[in-house]
């Protein structure tokens, strides 16, 4: 773990040597997801609501998500750009070093830029807490802070599944988008939303459902049955990266197999 | 000219090689055009007052977006481009015995154009195939059909001359991405990639038709649904013309400043 700080404070200092750059970059990172949620709003102006669903509810949905992928994207980049690793070959150095293969590629890169987007979720999330009439009891909160965090581990795991994909192979692995990028922009919105088929998979197969919908609904006081299984949902969510794992050491021994 | 041509033609063979990496833009593509499409139905569900377009306009909208992205998405970079600037090989480019404007103009055209070639076909065909309500509406007539293929490659060029002024700006911010970031997601955003632009309030469309953002997309996807009629979309035609003229001379000028007071940056 030590080692996995020091990577990151190097990484750090690195890009603040370029400083109006980076805030500048950071600056555009809060733009991209500002324009989007802008357009939320515009929507909500415009059609009042979304199956049911209410503006500050979605929004507070959208920060949820927003918050947990960008902190997933800082400090997950290098698995978003492992097939650079795999393709200069730089992979194999990590392999010969005497440290854990995961916490190496996950200290290979960080994007503090991202900050940008972390801060819009912010104020966001604030907005939406103000504006809606919850009764914050500490178990509620428990279970806000568990959603963002069982969001960080799931987008984790979907990053480290996309980077296991190069090795096998490294065409077109724009596909694995559907799933990071894609899986972000669907579960802005509470599953419920979409077809049946589509929340199905979202909660069983990629757990979104863990950290949107099912523990959404305890918060808003919207089920009334079984309320303390809904709030536990997200530590599902948090469970969903060790399949992860296991599939990525699977992935490093078939590539150290093929005797590169 | 015949030399823009041939870099013309060049670049449209390489782009259309890239086989393997436009599929999985199409596969990535078509998830997000489904996504956005089941939004919009939620959304119209509900909807108390009729909204200004059709959520069949909408959603071939959706689709035209998706089919056409490479078309409008003004984040689209060149980093050859970025790397001559920043590297300081511009200087190489300088020497050619053709205008840098014009060389690069044509370049990045014709990457857009094999880019959207690649992809729109099969992302169009699946739209055409698609149960209702999902699948995308065919054009009225003829005279729509034109119009939406005129104003359509009118508008990649309008794209294209706005691009090149953010490159030439480069020249003097010797930043690559910083200030492209912001520009694109402003520029993307009053070309109706957020929301199509008669979803927006009315203060806020009033800004999207000062710039000429919505000329590449918005514009041309609305004369195909027809919610642009015949009559406005001679006048868009018109307008994106004018906008297109003003764009090109204010690169050139700017090309040839920057050309003047160069700054080699590095070996």
């Amino acid at each position: 773990m030590k080692l996995y700080f020091k990577y990151m404070s190097i990484l750090l200092k690195a890009q603040m040597q370029y400083r109006a750059s980076f805030w500048l970059l950071s600056l555009g990172q809060f733009f991209v997801p500002f324009s989007v949620f802008a357009g939320v709003y515009f929507l909500f102006e415009r059609f009042g609501n979304i199956k049911g669903w209410t503006f500050f509810e979605v929004a507070l949905c959208f920060g949820v998500i927003n918050m947990a992928f960008s902190i997933a994207e800082c400090f997950v980049r290098g698995f978003d750009i492992f097939s650079n690793m795999v393709v200069h070959g730089d992979f194999d150095r990590i392999l010969l070093r005497p440290r854990s293969t995961f916490i190496q590629v996950l200290g290979s890169q960080f994007e503090f830029t991202r900050i940008g987007r972390l801060l819009q979720s912010i104020m966001v999330l604030a907005w939406a807490v103000i504006n809606l009439s919850v009764n914050w009891t500490l178990i509620k909160i428990i279970t806000f802070i568990l959603m963002i965090i069982s969001g960080i581990f799931i987008f984790t795991g979907i990053f480290v599944l996309q980077a296991t994909l190069c090795f096998w192979t490294i065409q077109g692995l724009e596909v694995a988008n559907i799933f990071t990028y894609g899986g972000k922009e669907m579960a802005q919105y509470p599953l419920s939303i979409y077809k049946k088929w589509i929340t199905r998979f979202f909660t069983f197969i990629i757990p979104f459902g863990c950290v949107n919908y099912l523990p959404l609904m305890y918060i808003l006081d919207k089920i009334h049955r079984y309320e303390y299984l809904y709030m536990l949902t997200p530590l599902l969510g948090i469970i969903f990266i060790v399949p992860c794992l296991f599939i990525w050491e699977m992935g490093v021994k078939r590539y150290r197999s093929t005797g590169s | 000219m015949k030399a823009y041509i041939s870099v013309f033609k060049l670049r449209l063979i390489n782009g259309l090689q890239y086989r393997a990496a436009a599929f999985a833009g199409v596969a990535t593509q078509f998830f997000w055009g489904i996504m956005h499409i089941m939004i919009y139905e939620a959304f119209y569900t509900n909807a108390a007052i009729i909204p200004p377009m059709s959520l069949k306009q909408v959603i071939s909208y959706v689709w035209l977006q998706q089919a056409f992205l490479v078309f409008i998405a003004l984040w689209i970079r060149d980093n050859e481009i970025i790397n001559l600037i920043t590297s300081g090989n511009i200087a190489y480019e300088f020497c050619r015995p053709c205008s840098l404007y014009g060389f690069w103009f044509a370049k990045l055209t014709a990457q857009r154009l094999s880019g959207a070639l690649l992809r729109c076909f099969p992302i169009l065909i699946v739209a055409f195939l698609l149960p209702e309500p999902y699948k995308i509406v065919l054009p009225d007539s003829v005279t729509t059909f034109l119009l939406f293929i005129a104003s359509l490659f009118l508008g990649l060029m309008v794209l294209v001359s706005i691009s090149m002024l953010m490159y030439i700006s480069m020249f003097i911010t010797m930043m690559p991405v910083g200030s492209m970031v912001m520009a694109t997601a402003i520029g993307d955003f009053f070309s109706g990639m957020i929301i199509p632009i008669p979803l927006m309030p009315a203060w806020l469309q009033k800004i999207a038709y000062f710039l000429p953002f919505r000329l590449a997309a918005d514009m041309p996807f609305r004369v195909y649904t027809g919610h642009i009629p015949p009559a406005h979309a001679l006048e868009g035609i018109i307008t994106q013309l004018v906008w297109l003229g003003v764009l090109v001379l204010i690169g050139h000028i700017a090309m040839n400043k920057v050309q003047k007071r160069i700054v080699v940056q590095g070996g």
